[in-house]
């Protein structure tokens, strides 16, 4: 299966999605899986293009496609970021419903286009066998105590005709099994593939700020300690945005929050041996070190505790095979006296019953010779 | 809910909700108001029309309220309302169109978001991608918040994030081409589908 794609980096990807893009950059490396990324890409458009015209919607992330057929042929193309994924999957979708749609693409991109790669989300290319067995291979720590909320947002998984059955609607696995391959602890949560609010925490913050709100509420209500994402307007939203959420909610009176928000890729960077600088996780805007750390502290006690666990009950085992093994030989001895007794009487009988034979035989022996 | 005049709906007003419907790909009459999308709606509690609402004044051909609605504007295209629909109507794109037809109509009730999505455009015409922070600060210009995320922008230049230097792709006058013929294809298509509806007015107008 594909360790090699076309990369799609999205225009998040050295600005807001730094980390995203540094965290993505180190597991590829350790784990020879190649990003070649799209020369002259273009912004997808996202929802704004949609939002503003369909012939525009479908058109921003053809020409991207285009580029990419022509110059890195025979290669599916990989987007990180689930607007872009979203976007460059709703054109493909488009290009290949229909001869006339594509032909249509052609004249608005002016540009050959097949339609030929597919698209995939950086999280379903990261859950093909071969990568997560060569994932895998390459933990050298895990990350044991985590509790993740798994956060996959909306354009994941929605709409279903265009993101296609890579993972549930509702109840989406992909990454809770990457987190369950790195030692983390997925939590089981309702709001997986709720909306973060997108542009709308721009434009109509009011409205959208709640949205926030009820995503960490639920993580917090389901004993996460941390919320993993896999799109970089999902992680600027809840990471950024936690501080001011919390300052209202002391002001209502209500706990803040303390869940930071990491990249599952940071997290397998982390389990791969990389460090919270290298990875990006020093630049979050909720402190995101200091659990990493605790947990970090709690496994390594874990395991201690685990060791000194299974060393008594190693020792409790030896104990009573010790014992065991003196019931058995007191046994055996027992049985071996018994033996021995039973022997000698044996022996005694016979020597008694021989000497009577004897005697017996003397006997009739003498008799037969007094009568000669 | 509003009182709503049936005899004050007038043919054109039903044809151009049908529009709206068809532009979305969706059969008005799939709907049998279950109420699903509301129910699921993320950001319902904001909206002034629940999302039911909505495609049950499509249904009337109620075409002024559904234009005036700030519903469309404040949905966020997260798309749960037409995955969770019994009757596969796409809610979401249903919001999409009416969101470009009250634009098309002068309307934009919020002008916020019509300002994000238009600032957004223009930067990646004038690019070829996005500059996250020129995009808000031309957004917190234009719509008039000059002061919002302003204390998050500092925590993103302290990071690094963002900085003053412009991204732009190579073919950035490609892509403001490919921008402006995909905009002239959607107002060419507009234009035959109003010359349409307008000559099917008029010819049941005439019949009165």
């Amino acid at each position: 299966m594909p360790m090699r794609y076309a990369y799609f980096p999205g225009c998040s990807a050295n600005t807001t999605g730094k980390s995203f893009t540094v965290s993505t950059n180190y597991v590829a490396d350790k784990i020879g899986f190649e990003l070649a990324e799209i020369p002259d890409w273009n912004c997808c458009g996202t929802s704004a293009a949609a939002l503003t015209s369909p012939e525009l919607e479908v058109a921003l992330p053809a020409r991207s496609l285009a580029i990419s057929e022509r110059e890195l042929p025979g290669l599916d193309v990989v987007a990180s970021c689930a607007g872009c994924y979203r976007s460059l999957r709703t054109s493909l979708t488009y290009a290949r419903k229909s001869e006339g749609n594509i032909g249509h693409l052609r004249e608005l991109i002016n540009m050959p286009y097949e339609a030929k790669a597919n698209v995939v989300s950086l999280l379903e290319a990261f859950s093909d066998e071969d990568v997560r067995t060569a994932i895998a291979e390459k933990v050298t720590r895990k990350l044991r105590c985590l509790k993740v909320a798994c956060y996959y947002g909306c354009a994941m998984v929605r709409p279903a005709d265009v993101c296609g059955d890579f993972d549930d609607e509702e109840d989406p696995q992909s990454m809770d099994e990457l987190m369950k391959l790195i030692g983390a602890e997925p939590v089981d949560w309702a709001y997986k593939t709720e909306c973060c609010g997108a542009a709308q925490q721009m434009a109509v913050p009011k409205q959208a700020k709640p949205m926030i709100e009820r995503i960490f509420e639920n993580a917090a209500a389901n004993g996460a300690d941390c919320i993993v994402t896999s799109c970089p307007l999902c992680m600027l939203n809840l990471d950024m945005r936690e501080a001011e959420i919390n300052k209202a909610r002391v002001a209502a009176g209500k706990a803040p929050f303390d869940i930071p928000c990491y990249y599952f890729t940071e997290l397998i960077g982390l389990a791969l041996g990389g460090d919270v600088k290298e990875l990006g996780i020093d630049i979050h805007f909720h402190p995101a070190e200091k659990l990493l750390l605790v947990r970090e502290l709690d496994a390594l006690e874990l395991e201690e505790a685990e060791r000194a666990a299974a060393a008594e009950e190693a020792r409790k085992k030896a104990e009573l095979a010790a014992k065991i093994a003196a019931k058995k030989a007191e046994k055996a001895a027992k049985e071996a006296a018994a033996k021995e007794a039973a022997a000698e009487t044996q022996a005694t009988q016979t020597a008694v019953q021989t000497a009577t034979q004897d005697a017996a035989t003397q006997a009739t022996d003498a008799g037969e010779g007094a009568a000669e | 809910m509003q009182t709503l005049d049936l005899s004050a709906i007038s043919d054109a007003d039903i044809g151009a909700c049908e529009s709206i419907a068809a532009e979305a790909g969706v059969n008005l009459k799939d709907c049998y108001q279950c109420g699903k999308c509301t129910a699921g709606c993320p950001l319902a509690e904001g909206m002034d029309l629940m999302p039911r609402e909505v495609i049950r004044y499509l249904q009337l051909g109620a075409l002024d309220t559904v234009l005036s609605a700030k519903t469309p504007w404040i949905c966020a295209q997260c798309v749960v309302c037409s995955s969770r629909c019994p009757q596969s109507v796409d809610i979401c794109s249903v919001m999409r169109a009416v969101r470009q037809a009250s634009k098309r109509a002068g309307k934009r009730p919020i002008p916020e978001a019509d300002i994000f999505d238009d600032e957004f455009i223009a930067n990646v015409r004038a690019h070829g991608v996005s500059n996250e922070q020129y995009l808000a600060a031309a957004y917190n210009v234009k719509s008039g918040h000059l002061l919002q995320d302003m204390g998050n922008a500092t925590r993103m230049l302290k990071r690094k994030m963002v900085g003053v230097g412009i991204h732009n792709t190579k073919g950035r006058s490609e892509v403001a081409a490919l921008i402006d013929r995909a905009l002239a294809a959607d107002a060419a298509r507009h234009a035959e589908t109003k010359s349409e509806n307008v000559s099917s007015a008029h010819a049941e107008g005439g019949d009165e």
